[in-house]
C-alpha cells in the first residue's frame, strides 16, 4: 500500500512538471560563461536576452523560461550541462555552441531525446554532411565557407601571391584548407604554428619570413587572445604597408575594441570575411544592432548575431504551431522556411539544415563616433551553399 | 640564403632567449639556493603583466609603469615567501609541488576576480612602436631591441651581484652548501626572502616585457613555465652562467627551428610532408635537446660548484 502511495505521489508529480513544462516555452541555452572564451559566452547571453526583450518572452502565447548553461570551453563539461537541460529540465529547445568540440560531443544527447539542436556558432562538417539530422539547425555556417569567401576575395582584388598563418590544430587546417580551395595566386610560404596549453603567441620568427617572402597580402586565422597579440605584433613589425592582412574570425567586435584601447592601428583597413556585419542595411539589424549598442554601450559581436537569431529562429517555429510544443513535424517544417526576420537578411536552408546565404568582404574602420568597427564592401560569395552538404542524406 | 633574414632571425631569437633567461634566473635560484621547487614561479610573471598593465592605464605612461611594476612583483614575491613558502623548506620536494601548485590556482583566479578573465592590453608609446634598421637591410621592431638591452642589462647586473658582492658570495655559498652558510652565522632567513623577491622581481620584468607583444591574461605564466624548467635543467640547477647559456641556446634553436626547419626538411622529402612535419618537429626540438643533454650530462651543462 505505502509503496502504491508513493508510486501515485511521484506519478501526480511527474504529471504536475509536464504539465508544468506545456504552460511555457523552455529553451536551454549552452554556451562558454567562465575561462578566456567568457567573454565569447557573454556577448551571446546579451544576445540572448535582448531577443526574448524584443518578442516580450513569448512564443505561440506561452512565456519562455531560458535556461544558460556553461561549457567551461570544455566538450565533457558541455556535453554534462547538455545532459541537465535534457533529462533533469526537460527543455524543448537546445540552443548555443561556440566550439565544434564541443557541440560534436553533445550533439547525441539532444537528438537521441528527440529535441531540437540549434548551433549558434560551430559549423564542424560532420554534422553539415554525414551527422547531419532532421532536428538539427544552424544559423551560423559551415566551417570552410567564410575562409572560401576570403580566397573569392582575395582574387577580385588581384591578390597575386599569399603567406598564410594558422595555428596547427583542426579548425586551423580547415581555415588554411578552405581558402587555398577557392584563392588562384601562389602561396609563397605557410606557417602552421604551435597550438593549445602552451600556445605559441611570439610570431616574430614567422612574421620576418612572411616580410622577406614578399607576398602581396598575408592571411591569418587566430581566434581568441592570439588574434590581437598577431596584431600587434604585426604592427610593430610595420607590415601595415608592405604586406597587407587578411583575417578570418580573428578581428570581430569583442578583439576590435581591446586593439583600439591598444593603439593597434595596424588593424585599420584590414580585410575579413563573414555571413553578417553590424552594419548590414536591413530592418531587423538595424533594431538589433542600435538596440544592442543602446543596452550595452558596445557593437554586438557575428557570435550575438548568430545568437540573436537562434531565438527568432525557436520562435518562428513555435508561433507556426500556436505554442502546441508536441507537433515537432509542424515546428521541424516551420524552422525549415527560415522566415523570421534574420539579422542577416534572407537565407535558406538547404538539405543538411545549414543556410544557404551571401559572403561579405568587410574592411575595419573608425565609425563616426570614433570606435572602430566592421564595414561590409561587397558579396562575394552570393547564396553560398557549403561543399559537405552532397554527403548529408536528408 | 638571405643573410638580413638570417641576422633577423639570430635576434629574434636571442630576444626569446633573454626573456626566457630573466624568468629563468629567479627560479634557477630558489631551486639551487634554498632546493625548492617553485611551480608557481610562473604567476609572478603573469602578476608582473597584470600590475604594469593597470599602472599604464592609471599613469599613461609604459615605462613609469614598468618601473613601478618591478618593486611591487618583488613586494608580491616577498610576501608570498613570508606566507607560504618559508613553512616548506624543511618539507619534501612533492609538498613543494603539491603547494604550488595550489598556489598557481590561488592566483590565477584573484587575477580573474581583479582583472577579468578577457586579458589586458598594454599600449606603447610610438617611439617603441616603430621599428629600427640595426645595420642595412636588417630592420627589427624597436621594442624588441628594448626587449634585448634590457635583459642583457639585468643578466649584467645580475652578474656583477652574484659575483662581485657579499650578497652575491653569500647566494654562491648558499648554492654550493647551505648548511655550513648557516652555521657560519649568516641569517640564512633573510638571505632566502631577499632572493625570492628577487627572482620574483625578474619574473614580474619578463611578464611586463612580454605584455606589450601579447597581453598580460590569465594562464600566460603556466604557458611558460615549462620552457623555463626545460632552461635550468640544460643550464645546470642554481647556476647563473648555466642558465644564461641554456636561454640563449633555446631562444635560438627554437626561432631558427620555426623559420628553417621546413626549408630543411623540404631538401629530403616531398614538399607536402616537409609541411607536416615541420611544425611538429620544430615544437619538439628543445625537448629532444634536454633528452640529448640529460642522456649525456645529467646535471646540466654548468651545474652549480660542489652540489
Amino acid at each position: 500500500m505505502k509503496k502504491l502511495l508513493t508510486a501515485a505521489i511521484v506519478g501526480a508529480a511527474f504529471a504536475l512538471t509536464s504539465a508544468h513544462a506545456a504552460d511555457e516555452v523552455k529553451i536551454g541555452f549552452v554556451t562558454t560563461l567562465t575561462t578566456g572564451g567568457a567573454s565569447i559566452g557573454q556577448d551571446q547571453e546579451k544576445a540572448v536576452k535582448l531577443a526574448l526583450k524584443h518578442i516580450d518572452n513569448t512564443m505561440g502565447g506561452k512565456p519562455v523560461n531560458l535556461i544558460m548553461a556553461d561549457d567551461g570551453f570544455k566538450p565533457e563539461v558541455g556535453k554534462q550541462a547538455t545532459d541537465k537541460l535534457v533529462k533533469q529540465d526537460n527543455v524543448d529547445f537546445v540552443a548555443g555552441y561556440i566550439w565544434s568540440h564541443v557541440l560534436l560531443a553533445s550533439r547525441k544527447s539532444v537528438l537521441d531525446a528527440d529535441k531540437f539542436l540549434i548551433s549558434a556558432n560551430a559549423g564542424p562538417s560532420p554534422v553539415a554532411g554525414k551527422l547531419c539530422h532532421p532536428n538539427f539547425f544552424s544559423t551560423s555556417w559551415q566551417n570552410d565557407q567564410t575562409p572560401m569567401a576570403m580566397g573569392e576575395t582575395l582574387n577580385q582584388q588581384g591578390v597575386k601571391s599569399l603567406y598564410i598563418m594558422a595555428p596547427n590544430y583542426a579548425a586551423g587546417k580547415d581555415m588554411v584548407a578552405g581558402v587555398e580551395r577557392t584563392f588562384k595566386g601562389e602561396i609563397l610560404g605557410k606557417d602552421m604554428t604551435k597550438w593549445g596549453k602552451d600556445a605559441q603567441l611570439d610570431f616574430s620568427a614567422e612574421l620576418a619570413k612572411a616580410k622577406a617572402s614578399g607576398a602581396e597580402g598575408i592571411f591569418v586565422f587566430y581566434p581568441g587572445k592570439a588574434g590581437p597579440a598577431f596584431i600587434k605584433q604585426y604592427q610593430q613589425a610595420g607590415l601595415r604597408d608592405s604586406l597587407p592582412l587578411y583575417t578570418v574570425f580573428t578581428v570581430d567586435s569583442i578583439s576590435l575594441p581591446k586593439l583600439q584601447d591598444g593603439g593597434m592601428e595596424g588593424v585599420l583597413g584590414s580585410v575579413s570575411t563573414g555571413h553578417w556585419g553590424p552594419d548590414l542595411d536591413n530592418e531587423a539589424n538595424i533594431k538589433f544592432v542600435s538596440d544592442f549598442r543602446a543596452e550595452y554601450g558596445s557593437y554586438p559581436s557575428f557570435y550575438a548575431a548568430q545568437a540573436y537569431d537562434s531565438i527568432l529562429l525557436i520562435k518562428s517555429a513555435v508561433d507556426a504551431v500556436d505554442g502546441d510544443l508536441g507537433n515537432k513535424d509542424g515546428m521541424r517544417a516551420a524552422m525549415k522556411e527560415a522566415n523570421f526576420g534574420s539579422v542577416r537578411g534572407d537565407f535558406s536552408y538547404g538539405n543538411n539544415h545549414m543556410p544557404i546565404q551571401d559572403f561579405y568582404s568587410r574592411k575595419v574602420v573608425e565609425d563616426a563616433d570614433g570606435n572602430w568597427t566592421t564595414q561590409i564592401e561587397k558579396v562575394v560569395l552570393d547564396d553560398h551553399q557549403d561543399t559537405y552538404a552532397a554527403n548529408c542524406n536528408m | 640564403m638571405d643573410t638580413s633574414l638570417l641576422f633577423i632571425q639570430l635576434l629574434n631569437g636571442m630576444q626569446l632567449g633573454i626573456l626566457l633567461f630573466l624568468l629563468s634566473a629567479g627560479l634557477t635560484l630558489t631551486f639551487g639556493i634554498m632546493d625548492f621547487v617553485n611551480l608557481s614561479h610562473g604567476s609572478l610573471y603573469m602578476l608582473g603583466a597584470f600590475i604594469c598593465a593597470s599602472l599604464t592605464q592609471l599613469t599613461g605612461s609604459f615605462i613609469l609603469a614598468a618601473l613601478l611594476a618591478i618593486p611591487l612583483t618583488a613586494l608580491c614575491g616577498l610576501i608570498i615567501e613570508l606566507v607560504v613558502v618559508r613553512q616548506l623548506y624543511s618539507r619534501h620536494h612533492l609538498d613543494h609541488v603539491l603547494a604550488t601548485f595550489g598556489l598557481i590556482l590561488c592566483l590565477d583566479t584573484l587575477a580573474e576576480m581583479i582583472w577579468g578573465p578577457a586579458g589586458i592590453a598594454i599600449p606603447l608609446p610610438a617611439f617603441l612602436n616603430g621599428q629600427v634598421e640595426v645595420f642595412s637591410g636588417v630592420v627589427i621592431p624597436t621594442f624588441r631591441l628594448l626587449i634585448i638591452t634590457v635583459g642583457l642589462t639585468a643578466a649584467a647586473g645580475l652578474y656583477l651581484l652574484v659575483n662581485h658582492t657579499k650578497i652575491g658570495m653569500l647566494i654562491r655559498a648558499g648554492a654550493s652548501n647551505r648548511t655550513m652558510v648557516g652555521a657560519l652565522g649568516v641569517d640564512i632567513k633573510t638571505l632566502f626572502t631577499g632572493v625570492f623577491a628577487l627572482g620574483a622581481g625578474l619574473a614580474g620584468l619578463a611578464g611586463l616585457l612580454v605584455a606589450p607583444i601579447a597581453e598580460a591574461s590569465i594562464g600566460m605564466g603556466n604557458e611558460i613555465i615549462i620552457t623555463t624548467f626545460v632552461v635550468i635543467i640544460i643550464g645546470g640547477i642554481g647556476s647563473m652562467k648555466g642558465a644564461f647559456i641554456a636561454a640563449l641556446l633555446i631562444g635560438l634553436i627554437d626561432t631558427l627551428g620555426r623559420s628553417y626547419l621546413d626549408d630543411l626538411f623540404k631538401l629530403i622529402m616531398s614538399s607536402e610532408a616537409a609541411e607536416t612535419a615541420a611544425p611538429a618537429i620544430s615544437a619538439m626540438l628543445i625537448y629532444l635537446l634536454m633528452a640529448v643533454i640529460l642522456a649525456i650530462r645529467p646535471q646540466g651543462l654548468f651545474p652549480a660548484a660542489s652540489r
